[in-house]
């Protein structure tokens, strides 16, 4: 059947006033919340002389701030790779219904330049209340701190310097992944809007050809980068699925920030071709990724409680018989997969942005909850917490985060309108 | 006169000409008893008004049935029926049943789908189908309508209407 598509290719985004009013004030109110968080806990500061009893060092309210930078560092950084991750899949599978929403996921990357000098300022600040690994009497044989499993380990921060020194391949991996992704992020954006100046497939295959190495680098780097930034945390303790682990948590992540970028587009009446049937597969990525990563956590936490090792069934001990974590285990189950398991189960729930809506801000939440769940146990055992500087920092990353997104789509075309399969995307029908 | 008796069909060569013909026929007021196609054609279960299948339902029921069949057996046999230590874990290790617990989910939900779809489209084992006309398997599509259910209307006034909309024959059919 012939339909007659009429649709602005050419509309632009604008970041309004009132838009950038709201943001600011969320930052604000960021800004407000950690203040009175490091507050509280400068004042509430009664757990030293029990750190230094446990762990030799005592506890200030800085390692605190470090260990929420590094949460978030490492969260947005996903959910803006991610972005770019998901864009380049549209090319490499050939997708046509995407078509109209590639703009919206390639604009996260915006963010990744930021993350990747936040990382590594941060990593330089806090690297010896963030990672075990960084102090250098482990490596030293005469010390008593001596460790000889880290020991062995060391070869991957530190080479090919001397153990115990500086990092430099550490560093020289976190450099490079920034680099790469950064670079493909470019690369991919450019290629992208240049198409919309010229016609034909020549572009198309362009970006399918450098999406492709894209994934293949990222499926690399997202691996090694999970094990950095995040396993390297609990020095000792390592999971063959971690890799994944933290992959899936950021996809879900990107999935749910990528939707309700696009629902709330549509609400402002941009993205005209966008229609509830493309929202519809939106919606059953974000319900399948999160079985996804449910089945992920899932197969982590089963064979490590089966097989019952101590050096492995640490992990979860330190977590699941914490009086400041173990309820959050429970939260990150609920919310990252009962409540999408459920609420996103049936088809008019994905075909009504409301539904989505909520669930993708629950979902962005609980995979916060996931990796505040893998940073702050290694970093700050029993002195950490939710509370006032985390909802703080996380609000602070956020507005940051949508900030730089919406200046980005701002001013520019929303939909890539000569991409050659917008015809096909136009007709999506499920 | 009987219902599931005695139809009129609309042979139709285009699956373009069809979708347009049941609009019309529906616009007036003959109720369709049923479409036979040689392969699925989009859009077709929109211009014939049908609701959405439920069979999602059955298969969330039968999936839930999985899930408290599953629980309910490795609790009974780990908990009360021969109770075993295994890995110095408690008799009633809730992780340990959830393998278990999602593979029988899967399952009945799997059959228990499948099944209720064979009954519901009546590709039950023991139904007797009838052919309304050999050519559907080939080339042809056939709007079969009952003419008990448009009493109404007449025959006449069907085939009239079926020819107007398009239809390449207008056919008799009546089953024993």
């Amino acid at each position: 059947m012939a339909h007659v598509s009429n649709y602005n290719l050419d509309q632009k985004f604008d970041f309004t006033a009132s838009l950038k009013k709201s943001i600011l004030i969320v930052l604000g109110i960021g800004v407000l919340l950690f203040v009175a968080g490091v507050i509280l806990s400068l004042v509430g500061g009664g757990h030293h002389d029990e750190a230094a009893d446990a762990g030799g060092h005592a506890f200030h309210w800085y390692q605190r701030v470090f260990a929420n930078l590094w949460i978030n560092n490492v969260y947005f950084t996903g959910i803006a790779v991610i972005g770019v991750f998901f864009f380049a899949i549209q090319y490499a599978a050939q997708a046509g219904w995407s078509a109209g929403l590639l703009r919206v996921m390639i604009s996260l990357g915006n963010w990744l330049p930021i993350a990747g000098v936040l990382m590594i300022v941060v990593f330089f600040i806090a690297n010896h209340d963030l990672f075990h690994w960084t102090h250098s009497y482990l490596f030293d044989k005469n010390d008593p701190h001596y460790d000889k499993i880290i020991d062995g380990k060391g070869g991957f921060f530190y080479w090919p310097m001397e153990k115990g020194s500086f990092p430099i391949f550490y560093i020289i991996r976190m450099v490079a992944f920034f680099g790469i992704w950064v670079f493909f992020f470019n690369k991919l954006k450019n290629l992208s809007f240049a198409e919309d100046n010229l016609s034909g497939a020549h572009d198309w295959s362009n970006i399918r050809k450098w999406s492709a190495i894209f994934l293949i680098l990222f499926a690399v780097s997202s691996s090694i980068s999970a094990w950095d930034w995040v396993m390297s945390i609990d020095t000792h303790w390592f999971s063959t699925m971690f890799g994944w682990y933290v992959f899936a948590s950021w996809f879900v992540a990107g999935l749910s920030v990528i939707t309700l970028i696009t629902l709330y587009l549509k609400g402002k009446g941009y993205l005209e071709m966008v229609n509830e049937n493309h929202i519809h597969d939106l919606g059953k990525f974000v319900f399948a990724f999160s079985i996804f990563w449910t089945y992920i956590w899932f197969s982590q936490f089963l064979l490590i409680y089966y097989a019952n090792i101590p050096e492995e069934s640490v992990y979860f001990v330190e977590r699941l018989q914490s009086d400041v974590y173990s309820p959050f285990i429970f939260v990150n189950l609920v919310l990252n997969f009962v409540l999408p398991f459920l609420v996103l189960m049936t088809r008019d729930a994905k075909r009504h942005g409301i539904f989505l809506k909520v669930v993708c801000s629950l979902i962005i939440l609980g995979h916060w909850f996931d990796f505040f769940l893998m940073v702050q146990p290694g970093t700050l055992g029993h002195n950490g917490g939710f509370g006032l500087m985390e909802i703080g920092m996380l609000l602070i990353y956020g507005s940051a985060f949508a900030f730089v997104v919406f200046k980005s789509l701002a001013g520019k075309n929303l939909v890539a309108k000569n991409h050659p399969m917008l015809e096909e995307s136009y007709h999506h029908h499920i | 006169m009987e219902r599931d008796k005695n139809f009129v069909l609309g042979v139709f060569d285009d699956e373009d000409v069809l979708l347009d013909a049941i609009a019309k026929v529906r616009g007036n007021g003959v109720k369709i008893h049923e479409v036979y196609s040689p392969f699925p054609v989009h859009g077709i279960d929109d211009v014939l008004g049908y609701k959405r299948s439920k069979l999602p339902i059955a298969a969330f029921l039968f999936g839930l049935l999985g899930t408290t069949l599953a629980l309910t057996m490795q609790f009974y046999m780990m908990k009360f029926d021969w109770p075993m230590i295994i890995g110095g874990k408690d008799h009633a290790a809730f992780p340990d049943f959830i393998p278990v617990t999602f593979e029988l989910t899967v399952l009945l939900a799997a059959f228990g789908m499948c099944g209720v779809f064979f009954v519901s489209s009546n590709l039950k084992p023991w139904a007797q189908p009838r052919i309304f006309d050999l050519r559907i398997t080939d080339d042809k599509h056939v709007v079969a309508i009952d003419l008990a259910t448009n009493a109404g209307l007449g025959e006449e006034k069907i085939g009239d209407i079926l020819k107007s909309s398009g239809a390449s024959e207008v056919n008799k059919k009546s089953f024993e």
